[in-house]
């Protein structure tokens, strides 16, 4: 899988209160949850950002509760893909349970600007800086991983493997 | 070949393969899951959506509703709803009504529902709260537990494990909150990511489980997948009588592998406060003197707790909440709220101008009874500060323990519980004219 965006940039520990507050939490749906993307981490987020961009942050993203709501509000703002330093751990599991794309790629902050244009080839775990021509490697994602993606989270991929049978 | 490590020996117990390492991916059996009212719902619907029909065992499951009951609008009271029908249509037992539900991580414990040996997998992040009892409790997410729920099934990495000792004396005014906030100070907000945090030594073996609870309750605030404390007497004297289930202690084999060992004298350690907005900011409240405050919540999963009600009340005896503050109590259950009513604590807090509030999360995560404004500051015996939690995005939280708390909502400012039970006089009842 590959994508091609813009990127948006977050520091360290963006926790899930900053991806989606609590106070929106007395729902599920999707397209409420995404209107509220990143709002106490940078207000104007959904407005600026377009279907496709990335956000490339620091360590530790997506730290705290376990809220899926988390990357369930990303994905269905339409954000691609998230890079990180590194992931909490139930964020980790999550986005791929919802199949949002995520990549750790160590050492990536600093070298990516806001507005950067950038792609990423998930199977390759690569990742390019159109703005400056810089390659970046990160950790590829395990076969497993990446079917969930493809599937669009762990539900259509137990689906599709039941119906297979 | 090294031991094993309390978090492996656990999951060994639990998968298909005894010998299980650091590493690993082990796919294992789950004694016990649950959600709330924010992650239960979600995953309600992605079992339908799954085409799931029955859940693996009804008497494994609870669905509590503790966070925006009671129902604070009625987008929450339709969440609610969701999870009663769905109870009643699997024939779940432990779904808790209002008048019966407690803040999840300190009902399941006195229900005798979270077990020592156990493996426990909840919606909700601080679900590691159990490690107390020497259970591996982890977090998971809505997709997860409608997973565990059809099958009773999951998946994990084996963490590796760091090992804390705790070595002296604890001081007067200082629990398991200070221990956890001084841990997550050392280690950074993702100084144990991943990891399995265990507590020991001689602190921990004199420690009443209420604190190993507010303990091991913010393993996940050091990014741990499971906080843990090896059951001993303490342990054994707490479930007994109220387990529902047959339960297993391990302990880490003497030569067990860490990653890291850390020994730390705690016998001078003063009472801690975390400032905002990130809870590894943890200072002496010393250095958080003077800080004036709006608003003070004693209760949640980490320091609701009859021990944490009783200390507070001790300080609030006979004197007054700060004009100027508002303080909110929080009993974690209605167990321990009927605990604190029948010792005379309700009393003591409704005299000091406090108010007490039925157990919800409530204000913790910012969801009802107690928001701030734009530019307030609260301190709180809770677990998080981030940006925007309890309320508005440009309001501040302080995290501490419960006397630091009550001796705060005193004064107006934070202050340590000591000055406040040296001097008699202050915030008395004749000490602010109106």
């Amino acid at each position: 899988m590959r994508f091609r965006g813009r990127a948006w940039l977050f520091g360290d520990n963006i926790d899930t209160d900053a991806i989606i507050p609590a106070r929106y939490l007395n729902t599920s749906d999707p397209q409420e949850l995404a209107k509220h993307c990143m709002e106490d981490a940078d207000s104007n987020f959904v407005h600026r950002m377009r279907p496709g961009d990335i956000i490339v942050a620091g360590k530790n993203f997506g730290c705290g509760s376990s809220r899926e709501h988390a990357p369930i509000a990303i994905k269905a703002a339409g954000i691609s893909c998230v890079i990180a330093e590194s992931f909490a751990r139930i964020f980790y599991r999550n986005a791929f349970n919802m199949g949002l794309p995520i990549l750790e790629c160590p050492g990536i902050n600093g070298r990516i600007k806001e507005g950067d244009e950038i792609s990423v080839d998930l199977a390759k775990g690569l990742i390019e800086n159109h703005s400056t021509g810089e390659i970046f490697c990160a950790e590829p994602i395990p076969t497993f991983m990446q079917e969930l993606i493809e599937a669009g989270g762990l539900i259509p991929y137990i689906k599709k493997r039941m119906k297979a049978e | 070949m090294a031991g094993k490590t309390l978090a492996e020996k656990i999951l060994a117990a639990h998968a298909d393969s005894s010998d299980v390492r650091a590493g690993q991916i082990v796919e294992v059996s789950v004694d016990f899951c649950f959600g709330n009212d924010i992650t239960a719902p979600l995953a309600i619907k992605t079992f339908k959506e799954a085409g799931f029909s029955k859940v693996f065992d009804p008497y494994r499951i609870a669905l509590i509703p503790d966070h925006f009951t009671p129902n604070k609008d009625i987008a929450s009271a339709m969440q609610v709803k969701a999870m009663r029908d769905f109870a009643r249509e699997q024939g779940i037992p432990y779904f808790y009504e209002v008048g019966r539900v407690g803040i999840e991580h300190a009902l399941l414990p006195e229900e005798g529902l979270v077990l020592p040996g156990e493996v426990i997998v909840g919606a909700d992040s601080h679900t590691c709260t159990y490690g107390a009892l020497g259970a591996f409790a982890t977090g998971v997410g809505s997709t997860d537990l409608a997973a565990i729920m059809a099958t009773g099934r999951t998946w994990f990495k084996v963490p590796s494990s760091i090992k804390v000792i705790f070595k002296g004396k604890l001081g007067p005014w200082l629990g398991g909150k200070d221990l956890i906030l001084y841990t997550i100070g050392k280690l950074g907000v993702e100084g144990a990511r991943y990891r399995a945090l265990e507590f020991a030594g001689e602190v921990i073996e004199n420690l009443s489980m209420a604190d190993r609870f507010s303990l091991c309750n913010m393993a996940i605030e050091a990014g741990a997948k499971v906080g843990l404390i090896a059951p001993d007497e303490i342990t054994k004297e707490y479930v007994k009588g109220i387990a529902k289930r047959p339960y297993y202690f391990y302990q880490s084999d003497p030569d067990a592998g860490y990653e890291a060992i850390y020994e730390w004298d705690v016998s001078s350690l003063e009472p801690l406060v975390a400032f905002p907005h990130i809870p590894e900011n943890v200072h002496p409240v010393s250095e958080a003197r003077n800080v004036v405050i709006d608003q003070v919540v004693i209760g949640s999963c980490t320091n609701g707790r009859i021990e944490d009600l009783r200390i507070a009340a001790m300080l609030f005896k006979g004197r007054r909440v700060h004009p100027r503050v508002r303080c909110l109590i929080f009993p974690a259950t209605p167990r321990i709220y009927r605990q604190a009513l029948e010792e005379g604590l309700l009393q003591i807090f409704v005299k000091a101008e406090a108010v007490v509030s039925p157990p919800t999360c409530g204000p913790c995560l910012g969801g009802h009874m107690g928001i701030l404004a734009k530019g307030e500051r609260a301190i709180a015996t809770t677990n998080r500060n981030f940006v925007g939690r309890m309320g508005h995005p440009e309001s501040e939280v302080f995290l501490s323990n419960p006397a630091v708390a009550a001796a705060s909502a005193i004064t107006g400012q934070i202050t340590h519980p000591g000055e406040i039970m040296d001097h008699p006089t202050v915030g008395g009842e004749h000490a602010f004219s109106r």
